[in-house]
């Protein structure tokens, strides 16, 4: 059964059609890696899919429920769908720990300490333990994006979304990062990621996706996509990135 | 003309005449700033809401407040109160009031560069966790906005302490006024307007160096 699923979703901003007739699925547990150039529109597309950009036509549907319907609770919805930026996002005016409990107190509405025993498991698990008590800015750029995937676990998420999570670190850093998401990815977690990690999207992913001008222009298994990519334009992407 | 004698100013003079004066001073300053900052901040989500139709009556209201000077806002509103409340308002209480609605007009506009200062990410970041738009505003945007404005705020509050001393066209005793007082019955108006300057211009100076150590600190947490 389908966790995601997008049904020929258009997206303009002003008269720029930034999203054409989108379509596709993420299934429970798989993981599916959206590729692309710059400009293609794929941090846009994964922003629909918890309606953090409005669209104008087309349909997203998580979990049997429909995002741009008029009487969907979003925030309720957003709960459930741990999303993970470029640039990290943590709250700079928070600590490490409060910056995972925020979520889980004013939104779930635990208790301070379930949230905080909760945090720092999570905190355990991306192995940043004793990084509780700082705040964001006192981190490498590999541990703030480990704490903001820690924070969207918090929320114990049905499904993860992440746009382009080590394309703003220093390349010591990515390896950090993509270990927690490979684990994620092999315990069974749902995960729509926007990346350019090939390394990773051959360890994990189902299906990859590639992107070009707002369209999808290929959704096909890993193997086939690697295999022989169809388009030319996907050939170019991918005979660019891989021989860097 | 006789040089100057300083000699009137004693502590006795400062609780008769002057203490009054600087508590209404601070009292008006204090408030105007708390009520100014929290109305202010109110006009700027207004302002950015998107909504014309909340937008445009707060910028109207912010823009006619900044274009007339606050002497006459003082007066028109001392002046005009008690037809629309049937009974005169005292002097401090009109100050105060009008003080608070004045200065929210500029504290406005300085939270409302504040909330621009907060990323669009912080905003995503915060809707993705799931909170609301009024949870997202209050504790995540707000707090940064605040923070990042915290030296602009504080130099407008200096800026509203001295403009505290206009409240003398009403008739309000403030700290202007207890120094013309007490000028007034020790026959020394030129030492008691000197020696107001002088206590404007220490308490002014010390808000500044705090206010500019703020900046640094800042600039280093950045
Ligand atoms: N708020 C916006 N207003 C106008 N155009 C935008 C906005 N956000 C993104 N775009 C445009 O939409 C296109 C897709 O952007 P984006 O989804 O960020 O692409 P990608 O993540 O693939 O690099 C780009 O051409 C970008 O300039
Ligand atoms: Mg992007």
């Amino acid at each position: 059964m389908a966790m995601i699923e997008m049904k020929n979703l258009s997206k303009w901003y002003g008269s720029f059609q930034v999203l054409k007739d989108c379509s596709t699925r993420v299934d429970r547990g798989e993981v599916v890696v959206v590729c692309g150039p710059s400009g293609s529109g794929k941090s846009t597309l994964i922003k629909c899919v918890n309606a953090l950009e409005r669209f104008q036509q087309g349909e997203v549907i998580i979990d049997g429920i429909s995002v741009g319907a008029p009487g969907t609770d979003l925030p309720r919805l957003r709960a459930r769908v741990g999303m993970v930026f470029q640039h990290f996002e943590l709250f700079p005016h928070l600590s490490i720990m409060e910056n995972l409990t925020l979520g889980q107190i004013r939104v779930l509405g635990r208790g301070a300490d379930e949230a905080r025993d909760k945090g720092v498991k999570l905190l355990e698990r991306v192995g940043l333990r004793e990084q509780a008590e700082k705040f964001p800015g006192q981190l490498s750029g590999g541990q703030q994006q480990r704490v903001a995937i820690a924070r969207a676990l918090a929320m114990d998420p049905m499904c993860m979304l992440f746009d382009e999570p080590t394309s703003a670190l220093d390349p010591e850093m990515i390896n950090e990062v993509l270990d927690v998401m490979v684990e994620l990815a092999q315990e069974g977690m749902t995960m729509m990621c926007v990346s350019h990690e090939m390394g990773f999207a051959r360890k994990v992913a189902n299906r990859v996706i590639f992107m070009d001008r707002g369209e999808i222009v290929e959704d096909a298994l890993k193997e086939d996509f690697f295999g022989k990519p169809r388009s030319e334009r996907a050939q170019q992407f991918l005979s660019k990135i891989l021989h860097h | 003309m006789s040089a100057l004698d300083l000699s009137f100013f004693n502590a006795d003079l400062v609780r008769q005449f002057l203490w009054n004066g600087f508590v209404f001073s601070i009292q008006l300053t204090l408030v105007a700033m708390a009520g100014g900052i929290l109305i202010g901040t109110l006009l700027a989500l207004l302002r950015l809401s998107g909504r014309s139709w909340l937008a445009l009556p707060a910028a109207a209201y912010v823009n006619t407040m900044r274009s007339v000077p606050l002497v006459m806002v003082i007066l028109w509103f001392f002046l005009l109160i008690p037809f629309v409340i049937g009974r005169p308002l005292g002097a401090e209480w009109s100050a105060i009031i009008t003080f608070t609605l004045f200065e929210a007009a500029y504290y406005s506009e300085i939270m409302r560069a504040g909330i621009q200062s907060v990323s669009r990410g912080q905003v995503y970041a915060g809707n993705a966790l799931g909170l609301t738009y009024f949870q997202t505003m209050r504790l995540i945007v707000l707090p940064q906005a605040f923070r990042n404005m915290l030296p602009v705020l504080l130099t407008q509050t200096i800026i509203l302490f001295q403009d505290t001393s206009l409240v003398y066209a009403i008739g309000a005793y403030d700290l202007l006024k207890g120094f013309e007082t007490a000028g007034k019955n020790f026959n020394r108006p030129v030492e008691a307007y000197l020696l107001a300057a002088a206590v404007y211009f220490v308490i002014c100076y010390a808000l500044s160096s705090v206010v500019k150590q703020l900046q640094t600190r800042i600039a280093i947490a950045r």
